[in-house]
């Protein structure tokens, strides 16, 4: 394959969507960000990105086993994500907002438990299936060259499933997650609005981390999430933003590792995170410049 | 080998099994005390982040050529104290360390693809003993190594530990009475990120929970007094690593980093069990009743 990046864009563009894989990367890509997109946004606001985290590393045990039984890896990652995400859910406390973080210790503990756990089964299969190390990498760090056209389907399929199933809860869950107290006393059913947010996450978690790999994630969930909240308090014109910030991140970052060297995990990352903190600039700036608007 | 006696000696006759045992009887006393504040602070995501870093700081060592060990303490024990010194404004938000950790992750990786690139062989094996240990091969040099700076990093923590703890359940009242609370944050940040290198050379980057996590969960709840505590912890810690070495030795198929991390958990799901169902003699009423 060689690849030449010229100062012609549409040139670029169209050598990039030459070859079929990176086209099958850009779909499933642009299918993996809408969904964290808005799954993660509400994962910030109910500051569950500990429980985000650990739900993403259960799914590379899940992967790696399914790879050892000779089972397609996708089966593995839905499998484990999602049962991960209800045995989260009945630990006491599990499904409540802002839980695993902070405050109680031994919550967190417990996650980072079942996290490490996680990881180590992860690392038994792949110990176990031997000349499988390149394919560790792959699984924790996310390749741009490994999406079959089947997996494509089934990242759509989920991703239709999770976003209508988000469309039918969101405003329950908005209100859950901002106040819970309030909520619980008009009625709204706390525990299982959060039980189901939480399978949510894990299916958003499981289908990006066939892209991003499991520990890369957060790219995709946290970042653009962070990044709409820091440039507006709206609750729907964030969710879009964030969206919108998780596409252009994949497109770009797709783009950046198809060209360039180095791996995709590093560009999609690096990204996310130079967003934030223009974000936080911008937030910053506002601040600043808001103030001496008052005082002058 | 029929007989356990027989085959413990003859364990421990190992050379690998005697530098593994140095190296981690001391780098688990050390992370299982330093988690007991952790999991009391809160911190757990910080620490989380903390062997991301670990991580990070290994490949960029290894990048750049220099000794894996120089890059592991200096970036953990620098993004500790920055850590440390955000949160002293305020409480260190978890979305900030979430981006942010994710990135280092990504640096990561980049800095993994540099060095693949640059070095043709026993590239993969280096990535993954970062990654999840080796502390079956380690060397007996940085064995002893690893346990003098663990020596030391328990010696500092002790000097800590009743300032520390103060200010941990109550830092408006040990602010008052004088404790430098600004002061102890980062340094505590610091020699978690120490402590992450050191168990980043025992059970992985990625497993560091095994140690820094599971054992002071488990202490907490089998007692409410936070010195026994501390100390039950560090004594489980150390008690999930002989395990594991041991199941490992005697079931060479399974890594010596699933085995400890395996034994933790078991360990933390046996105490949840036990004091669930309020076994008199382990539950929190028990301890605390007893003069």
């Amino acid at each position: 394959m060689s690849v030449d990046l010229t100062w012609d864009l549409v040139a670029d563009v169209r050598q990039l969507l030459s070859y079929h894989f990176m086209l099958n990367a850009l779909r499933a890509g642009t299918i993996v960000a809408v969904v964290c997109g808005a799954i993660g946004y509400f994962m910030v606001l109910r500051r569950q990105s500990f429980v985000g985290h650990t739900l993403a590393v259960i799914g590379f045990p899940g992967a790696a086993g399914a790879i050892w039984l000779g089972v397609s890896s996708g089966f593995g990652y839905y499998g484990f994500c999602i049962a991960g995400a209800l045995v989260i859910a009945a630990l006491p406390g599990g499904g409540r907002a802002g839980s695993g973080l902070g405050g109680a210790g031994e919550e967190s503990a417990v996650v980072g438990t079942v996290q490490g756990f996680a990881l180590a089964c992860g690392f038994l299969f792949v110990s176990l299936y031997k000349g499988f190390l390149s394919g560790l990498n792959n699984l924790l760090f996310g390749t741009i060259t490994g999406v079959a056209d089947h997996q494509v389907i089934t990242l759509l399929i989920a991703g239709v499933l999770c976003l209508a199933v988000l469309v039918a809860i969101a405003r329950p869950l908005l209100f859950v997650s901002v106040d819970p107290d309030v909520a619980r006393a008009s009625g709204v059913p706390v525990r299982l609005v959060g039980t189901v947010y939480l399978v949510l996450l894990g299916t958003a978690a499981a289908g990006a981390s066939q892209i991003t790999g499991s520990l890369l994630v957060f790219a995709l969930l946290v970042a653009p999430a962070a990044t709409a909240s820091r440039l507006t308090a709206r609750p729907y014109l964030g969710l879009g933003l964030s969206v919108l910030i998780a596409v252009l991140v994949t497109w770009l970052g797709e783009a950046f590792a198809f060209f360039s060297p180095y791996p995709i995990g590093f560009w999609v990352t690096t990204l996310a995170f130079g967003a934030y903190l223009l974000a936080t600039g911008y937030g910053l700036l506002r601040e600043r410049l808001g103030r001496r608007l008052v005082t002058a | 080998m029929s007989d356990p006696i027989t085959g413990l000696a003859h364990m421990l006759g190992q050379p690998f099994i005697q530098h593994a045992l140095v190296a981690g009887t001391s780098i688990a006393l050390l992370s299982g005390l330093v988690g007991y504040f952790v999991v009391l602070r809160g911190q757990v995501f910080a620490g989380d982040a903390l062997s991301h870093v670990a991580y990070a700081g290994a490949l960029a060592a290894l990048a750049a050529g220099v000794d894996l060990r120089f890059g592991l303490f200096a970036a953990t024990i620098a993004v500790g104290l920055v850590l440390g010194l955000l949160g002293g404004r305020r409480a260190a938000d978890d979305v900030v360390i979430g981006t942010a950790f994710a990135w280092v992750l990504g640096l990561g990786v980049f800095f993994l693809a540099i060095y693949t690139t640059h070095s043709a062989t026993g590239n993969s094996a280096a990535n993954v003993n970062v990654l999840f240990g080796s502390i079956l091969g380690i060397s007996a040099s940085a064995a002893s190594t690893a346990a003098w700076i663990a020596v030391g990093l328990i010696a500092l923590l002790l000097v800590l530990a009743r300032p520390l703890l103060f200010a941990s359940l109550d830092p408006d009242v040990a602010r008052a009475s004088g404790v430098p609370v600004r002061l102890l944050g980062p340094l505590f940040l610091a020699i978690v990120g120490a402590t992450a290198a050191e168990a980043s050379q025992a059970i992985g980057a990625l497993l560091l929970f095994g140690l820094l996590a599971a054992p002071p969960a488990a202490a907490q709840r089998l007692t409410d007094r936070p010195w026994r505590g501390f100390v039950l912890s560090g004594l489980l810690s150390v008690l999930c690593l002989w395990i594991g070495v041991c199941v490992a030795y005697a079931a060479p198929k399974l890594p010596v980093s699933f085995t400890i991390m395996t034994t933790s958990t078991v360990l933390y799901a046996g105490v949840v069990l036990v004091t669930t169902v309020r076994w008199p003699a382990f539950s929190r009423r028990g301890g605390a009743a007893r003069p």
